[in-house]
């Protein structure tokens, strides 16, 4: 796996592209970022990715892999015992659930699923707590925009997030919520709400 | 490998691709047919974050979602296998399966079921997106090769269905000269 070539399509305040981050930072894969402009995609993207052009876009030795979760599903396939464990349990019912999840989270934010662990991989970061952490750089955007408080509607998840914060692959992937408010602002602006 | 029910709808295209799954894989299991209009007490006690079908029981464990059920049809009895070995053509698969489900399917359906202006462009959206389709099939028996695979099942629907869906619907999406690959 030497000569393994990474790169990532990304935008940094993209939450999804966010997940991969940590993803990658885990298992102390060496990549090289891609800033995309979205209002101007390289060719790059567009070759990579005909049919939705989004990011983020892993492309590994000339090959692409779309999608946020696909790509960690990928991650965790090609790379499975860096840093001693893989992402996603190796019981075909349980990895099923974590998908399930993974899935649902993508279409709602869920409080509920938590409850008394740690993180939502149990005593250690696993998929779910990836998949689910960049939203909250986005926290500080949507309370500010939206008028309401993270922390007093979903207290148990703002306890998760400073753990998360504690391991190093995710204080380092994650994007100052400021820097996310700033890039907010921005769109709302050339939506003409500002 | 323990004991196996089915809880779906037969019309249902996403319990189709189950039971033609688990047909492939010669699984025995147990068929309970459901009605939309009166969910029974075992379903939504089995699924309650989705209260839709298809819904599997392995051994007593839920299930819901066909492609996650077909995924882990797939890793628990190993034998004719149905997703790609290489974890990238893993990944083009998964993307494509949700391109299907998430894109194609609404825009067919949309189709189907409008009217109008929305209607034309229902069916220009839903026959570019068959293009997409059938350039992924171009010059192959099945999309998983020589034998039926993965993304066979994923977009099986589309034989069976299509046509009833064009005829009631009064549109033509499908015909053998803008698909020839996708029509066989």
């Amino acid at each position: 796996m030497a000569d393994d070539q990474v790169v990532l399509l990304d935008v940094l305040p993209s939450s999804f592209g966010m997940r991969v981050r940590i993803a990658l930072a885990e298992k102390w894969i060496q990549y090289e970022y891609k800033e995309e402009n979205l209002l101007e995609k390289s060719p790059l993207l567009l070759q990579m990715n005909p049919v939705h052009k989004m990011v983020p876009v892993l492309i590994h030795n000339g090959k692409p892999i779309c999608e946020s979760l696909n790509i960690l599903l990928y991650i965790d396939e090609v790379w499975p015992h860096r840093k001693f464990r893989p992402l996603l349990p190796s019981d075909p019912y349980q990895r099923s659930q974590v998908r399930l999840w993974a899935d649902f989270i993508d279409k709602k934010l869920l409080e509920g699923v938590l409850g008394d662990k740690l993180y939502y991989g149990g005593e250690k970061l696993g998929l779910l707590d990836v998949a689910f952490i960049p939203f909250y750089c986005w926290f500080y955007s949507y309370e500010t925009c939206g008028g309401f408080s993270v922390e007093a509607e979903c207290p148990k998840s703002v306890e998760w997030v400073r753990r998360c914060k504690d391991v190093e692959s995710v204080s380092k992937s994650l994007v100052d919520p400021l820097f996310v408010f700033d890039y907010v602002l921005q769109l709302r602006k050339r939506a003409g709400l500002e | 490998m323990g004991e196996l029910t089915l809880i779906a709808t037969p019309q249902s295209s996403y319990c189709a691709r189950i039971q033609w799954t688990l047909k492939l894989k010669g699984v025995e299991y147990e068929f309970i047919e459901e009605d939309l209009l009166n969910k029974s007490p075992l379903l939504l006690e089995s699924n309650p974050a989705y209260k839709k079908f298809p819904t599997i029981l392995h051994e007593g464990k839920p299930l819901a979602e066909s492609l996650i059920i077909l995924e882990y049809i797939d890793q628990v009895w190993k034998h004719y296998p149905l997703l790609p070995h290489d974890p990238s053509d893993k990944a083009i698969a998964r993307s494509s399966a949700k391109f299907a489900d998430e894109k194609l399917i609404v825009e067919v359906w949309e189709a189907f079921k409008s009217e109008g202006e929305k209607k034309e462009k229902a069916i220009k959206a839903a026959v570019e997106s068959l293009a997409t389709v059938d350039k992924q099939i171009e010059g192959k028996k099945c999309f998983g090769g020589e034998r039926i695979g993965y993304l066979d099942l994923v977009y099986g629907w589309l034989a069976h269905w299509l046509n009833v869906m064009e005829e009631v619907g009064g549109m033509k999406l499908l015909d053998k000269e803008s698909f020839p690959s996708l029509h066989q």
